[in-house]
């Protein structure tokens, strides 16, 4: 464990107490904590380097476009894509798949069809909603079933040769169920249809290689991958990127500006309209380094090793009931317990210090199918480590006695 | 006569006064949440429902002798308490007293931040609800 402890040393927040007590963050699903290496480098660009990008021909202009160009062929590097185009910073996995749907949006028609899972996140249903509703095109919803997995063979009932997208999540942020994308690809691809895969809760957690994975796109997020908020990331294939119109309109995206007619500039520019966090994005690449170094291998491994051990015990409470329990899952649990208001709960586990999520996690229809109005939900990080979960279920047993 | 909103608040500090320490206000806020008179479930309507993101609360009032009488209940215990602290104080009042209550004794006894926008429970909004029926009520006696 002293090695752990070393790692907890590099994420200054986690010295914090809350209500005298040492802070537990057990809320990683929703962000995850930053590391000195992110922070400092955020610090030192607006000591000493900031300026825009892409335009300037002055020094700091140069040192800052090549850092941020650099974060490029990091993220390229991180998740294997086959060319530096092909990563389009925006501002989070929402905005990333906002932008999806709005720039498919302006491709599809009356009869097209959409397909998306029950468990999806909001941002991955709404802008679809949208979608669906500016141009016409049908949702279709792939259900899961009760241990919280998805139904492969109503996938394979629904997908048709009226549907256009699949955009399904890698990892359920509200079950932590990790779904089979590989196959979901593979039968899409089968029927021509080109999937997008919201990867907010896997980038951090599972190794990914978009060459192997063959997804058309792939969205995340860096402020879950202990990186810097308002930064994220938008993989798509080169020849599909470059089918897509824009999606917003302004400087850096243009090629040639005339009053009527603007031809719009390369990937991935035709994309990162106007200036971006240009901070955050260099220091994403401090992010991806830190996890690069500790190697996805070690974190999979030591979350792993949280995850059953948490399982356990939290099984072994009374009146305790976990909600997701598919044999494939990440670091991440969602629970109920009988009799208690998870509201109640994440109150009096913050007065002992330890941070949880309580609610419907921005889930609401899966929520609707367990007929619960919401969970209280764990999850970790690398820098986790058992002796908290220790400090977790004593705090719930106490919480248990004061509310019942 | 009854007592004045006030003096309940300054009651209700002084008996929260005693309290060394979180798990014991907590307690008590559990019990008062359990002990809080029932609302006729027929009130529990989504036109009575005040939603939050994390818990809801129903809200009832009626004027009966030019005073407004507040039954209300939540589904997390925890709002049940300050919930039913709320209307120890304001239930019983007249609507012009109600409008003009400002309702400090709940960071005096160290409570705002379960008003606050991210816990989402509904409370902050069920004051703005009762001070609406306190104010429907004046305007109608
Ligand atoms: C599965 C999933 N998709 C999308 C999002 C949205 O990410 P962001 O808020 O960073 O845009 C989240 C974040 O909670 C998520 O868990």
């Amino acid at each position: 464990m002293s090695n752990k402890n070393n790692i907890q040393s590099l994420f200054p927040i986690l010295k914090s107490s809350v209500n005298n007590n040492k802070l537990v963050y057990l809320d990683n699903a929703a962000t995850t904590q930053k590391p000195n290496s992110v922070i400092a480098e955020i610090n030192k660009f607006y000591l000493k380097e900031n300026s825009n990008i892409h335009r300037g021909v002055h020094h700091l202009s140069q040192v800052a476009t090549k850092k941020y160009e650099n974060s490029r062929l990091v993220t390229q590097n991180f998740i294997n894509a086959r060319h530096s185009h092909e990563i389009i910073f925006t501002k989070g996995t929402t905005d990333s798949i906002n932008l999806l749907a709005s720039s498919f949006g302006q491709l599809l028609k009356k009869g097209d069809e959409i397909i998306i899972s029950e468990m999806e996140h909001h941002s991955n249903m709404v802008p679809w909603q949208m979608c669906c509703e500016r141009s016409g095109a049908k949702l279709k919803i792939i259900p899961c079933n009760k241990i919280g997995e998805l139904d492969l063979d109503m996938f394979n009932q629904l997908i048709s040769n009226k549907t256009k997208i699949v955009s399904v999540t890698h990892i359920s942020n509200s079950l932590g169920t990790i779904n089979p994308i590989r196959k979901i690809i593979e039968i899409s691809h089968q029927k021509n249809v080109q999937v997008i895969i919201d990867g907010a809760q896997a980038a951090a957690h599972v190794k990914l290689d978009m060459q192997k994975l063959d997804a058309d796109f792939y969205c995340f997020s860096a402020h879950k991958l202990y990186g810097p908020t308002g930064v994220g990331v938008l993989y798509g294939k080169e020849n599909l990127l470059n089918l897509l119109p824009p999606y917003q309109g302004g400087g850096e995206m243009i090629k040639d500006v005339s009053l009527l007619k603007t031809t719009y500039a390369d990937l991935p520019h035709k994309f990162e309209a106007g200036t971006p966090n240009i901070a955050g994005v260099i220091a994403f690449k401090k992010s991806l380094d830190f996890i690069t170094e500790t190697g996805l291998g070690n974190i999979k491994t030591h979350e792993d090793k949280l995850l059953d051990y948490a399982t356990e015990k939290l099984n072994s409470i009374k009146g305790l009931k976990i909600i997701g329990t598919s044999s494939d899952k990440s670091a991440i649990i969602s629970f109920i317990i009988q009799d208690i208001h998870h509201y109640d709960l994440g109150l009096l586990l913050d007065k002992m210090g330890v941070a949880i999520r309580t609610g419907h996690h921005c889930t609401q229809p899966i929520m609707k199918k367990f007929k619960i109005s919401g969970t209280s939900r764990i999850s970790f990080a690398y820098y986790n480590t058992i002796e908290e979960i220790d400090h977790l279920i004593l705090a719930i047993n106490k919480a248990i006695k004061m509310l019942s | 006569m009854n007592m004045s909103i006030s003096e309940i608040e300054h009651e209700i500090i002084e008996e929260f006064g005693v309290f060394e320490n979180w798990v014991d206000k907590y307690d008590y806020l559990i019990d008062l949440g359990k002990s809080i008179p029932k609302i006729n479930p027929i009130y529990k309507t989504d036109e009575n429902t005040i939603s939050g993101c994390q818990s809801q609360v129903w809200l009832h009032a009626k004027c009966e002798n030019s005073v407004i009488v507040f039954t209300a209940d939540s589904d997390a215990i925890m709002t049940k308490g300050i919930v039913a602290l709320l209307i120890r104080v304001l239930s019983n009042q007249k609507p012009e007293k109600i409008l003009d209550a400002k309702l400090d004794f709940i960071a005096k006894i160290g409570l705002e931040e379960q008003l606050s926008q991210t816990r989402a429970t509904g409370l902050s909004s069920m004051i703005k609800q009762m001070k609406i029926y306190a104010f429907a009520f004046k305007e109608k006696l």
